[in-house]
């Protein structure tokens, strides 16, 4: 067989992935498993899809030719312009694909989790445009430190629930979702907002992300005369705009593949996100992936600046990329996102989320040559990080 | 035999009493075993406990917490239940997440259980599935019976696979739901309850989830051959601490 980086038959990236679920939570696991890539490929399905990612979220998403950014570190850098989407972040991709998917199931309710609630904001907002009951868990912590993304989901309309248990952040809010799951087995569907969870989660995000990966081939082709960069960046919390954005060049080697992870104050500082490096194999969330975690299982508590990158897990195609040496990872601490995002400001008058910048801060830590061509996901826009731009730098 | 099959095999209804070990004080965990084996229950399972406890409802996630909080660990449960079979003699079961048994070296793992006396494991994240492909095996070399779930939403078809798998008792989830959210039974469960007997499974079953008194007990017990108790003792011993024990007990049997 054919070596790939993408989902064996088994639901697996190598030794990462499957379905390590409780009992109660087969049915509905399963029941989307034995439907999804059915129901994606129905051309009505397609169809309907796509014409909302069109008119409804406004792709394709432009791949901007960054000239300044490019002269600053003598290379070719590409954003691509996720920060664009409607809502704000490449999230809304993936909620779309989602709700079309929960509809033809037949289901009437939808929860999410969010951690700095660009998830929550984007299933609250496709629930709205389906008409459909939406509950959001949030941890009670990033209740309070998000504030202005939980009155736009009050908005448009989601119930939002804080997760009062554990540490009261993104992993609570998730357990608070499949529990919510657990209960409610027949009329709902869970939309997680990334490349985690158990299979056919991360493969079904992935896939709806991998419209990311589509345009940038034909974009790239226009515009450099190739569908191939030289390298992809993207950030990595869970991993879903990573997987969109290398997802149809995973088994072509010639492009090269940088993954950015969360440094936060330091890998080795206690306060890091930097799940690759810090993590071990273990199971998180229905996924063996790598995980941070104390020497006896217990998952341990992240930390990072940028509330998306703050999950102490990772999506099991990455683990798989990180293991095969596939991809370069590199982790970025909050100040050198910081720098890098504010950089982004000034030279190409983008603001970008600190997720993004994180990806952005790789040219200080590497250098590319002249000629490499440098695809870079600019995965959201800065507008929800204000108050953390205002804070760090005494705006 | 395992001891489990022993008790199986006894011409009564079997109590089964679920606790977090290390809860409500680290040291707290056998004196909890010795007393519940005194005031009449005839299984125990022993939770080791987890940071993140997807099954579970508030009371036991948070006697959880509080358990780690005071230091547990899987190599802290085994010390402490290093001379437990001097003093206990029914069934006992490590209930518990998968991941840290993951980190012990599942093989060091079951090796310890048999060491100390334990009968059996009951993990709910751990599929049924990748238990048959990887790790049947080793719980086998171990003598140590791994109990699986099945819930109402369980198809007769793989309800027949688990049984053709089991090798002591079926856990018959009383509701989809998490550990702790129910309170009575009503036609929905008794339909269920009726189902699973009319089908004559090759296991005893015993049921979990929902029950808290005299009342629900009898009722979970009517078709099945047990019920365990979860939550509603795990905030016995909140208020109460290792005491009264048997007082708790008195109220279920
Ligand atoms: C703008 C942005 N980028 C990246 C992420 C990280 O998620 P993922 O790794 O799934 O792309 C988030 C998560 O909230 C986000 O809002």
């Amino acid at each position: 067989m054919k070596k790939t980086y993408n989902i064996n038959e088994k639901g697996y990236y190598g030794e990462f992935g499957g379905a390590y679920i409780p009992e109660m939570l087969y049915p509905n696991v399963e029941e989307l498993r034995q439907n999804y890539l059915k129901i994606m490929a129905e051309p009505s399905f397609q169809e309907e899809f796509n014409a909302l990612l069109k008119d409804y979220v406004g792709r394709p998403s432009p791949l901007y030719f960054a000239k300044r950014l490019s002269e600053k570190y003598n290379t070719k850098i590409y954003l691509k312009r996720e920060d664009l989407n409607h809502t704000g972040a490449h999230k809304i991709n993936n909620t779309i694909g989602q709700i079309l998917m929960a509809k033809r199931l037949g289901k009437n309710r939808i929860i999410a989790e969010t951690g700095a609630g660009q998830h929550g904001v984007a299933t609250a907002t496709v629930c709205a445009l389906m008409g459909i009951e939406c509950i959001v868990y949030m941890g009670e912590i990033d209740i309070a430190r998000q504030a202005p993304n939980v009155a736009r989901m009050k908005m448009l309309g989601a119930t939002v629930v804080p997760a009062l248990s554990g540490s009261r952040t993104l992993k609570d809010a998730t357990n608070e979702a499949i529990r919510d799951w657990i209960n409610n087995p027949v009329d709902t569907h869970y939309i997680i907002g990334s490349v985690v969870g158990p299979h056919p989660y991360p493969d079904m995000v992935a896939k709806f992300q991998a419209v990311v990966s589509e345009e940038i081939k034909r974009q790239l082709l226009e515009k450099e005369g190739t569908e191939d960069p030289t390298y992809l960046v993207a950030c990595v919390g869970g991993g879903s705009n990573a997987a969109g954005t290398y997802y149809h060049y995973l088994d072509n080697e010639a492009v090269n593949i940088i993954a950015v992870e969360a440094a936060g104050l330091g890998v080795d500082s206690g306060e890091s996100a930097a799940t690759s490096v810090l993590g071990k194999e273990g199971i998180i969330h229905g996924s063996k992936t790598l995980l941070m975690q104390t020497h006896d299982g217990q998952i341990t508590e992240p930390y990072s600046i940028s509330a998306g990158l703050d999950y102490p897990g990772v999506g099991p195609m990455h683990a798989n990329l990180y293991k095969t040496g596939r991809a370069e990872f590199i982790a970025i601490t909050d100040d050198d996102a910081m720098k890098a995002g504010l950089d982004l400001c000034k030279l190409e008058g983008i603001i970008p989320a600190i997720e993004s910048s994180h990806a952005l801060a790789v040219f200080e830590h590497k250098i590319f040559k002249p000629d490499d061509i440098v695809v870079l996901n600019l995965s959201g826009r800065g507008d929800k990080d204000l108050q953390n731009y205002i804070d760090y730098f005494k705006l | 035999m395992n001891r489990i099959n022993q008790k199986l095999e006894e011409d009564k209804k079997l109590l089964s009493i679920y606790f977090t070990a290390g809860y409500p004080n680290i040291n707290d965990t056998v004196s909890v075993i010795e007393n519940l084996e005194k005031s009449g229950v005839d299984m125990i399972e022993i939770g080791l406990p987890f940071s993140d406890p997807l099954a579970d409802g508030p009371t036991i996630q948070s006697s959880s917490t509080k358990a780690l909080h005071n230091g547990m660990t899987s190599e802290r449960l085994f010390e402490q239940l290093k001379d437990v079979r001097k003093t206990v003699s029914i069934p006992l079961i490590i209930m518990g997440y998968f991941n840290p048994m993951l980190q012990y070296g599942v093989e060091e793992f079951c090796k310890k259980c048999q060491e100390v006396g334990i009968d059996g494991l009951i993990i709910p994240d751990l599929p049924v599935d990748v238990y048959n492909d990887n790790y049947k095996s080793i719980f086998e070399k171990y003598g140590l019976i791994n109990v699986f779930l099945i819930t109402p939403q369980t198809s007769e078809e793989r309800i027949r696979f688990i049984d053709s798998i089991s090798k002591g008792f079926i856990y018959m989830v009383s509701s989809a739901s998490v550990t702790g959210s129910q309170s009575g039974f009503g036609a929905i469960q008794t339909n269920y309850f009726e189902r699973i007997a009319e089908m004559k499974l090759k296991n005893p079953q015993i049921v979990g989830f929902g029950i808290s008194n005299n009342e629900t007990f009898t009722q979970a017990t009517k078709h099945a051959k047990g019920a365990i108790i979860g939550s509603a003792f795990v905030k016995h011993l909140t208020t109460n601490g290792v005491d009264n024990i048997e007082d708790f007990v008195n109220t279920i049997l």
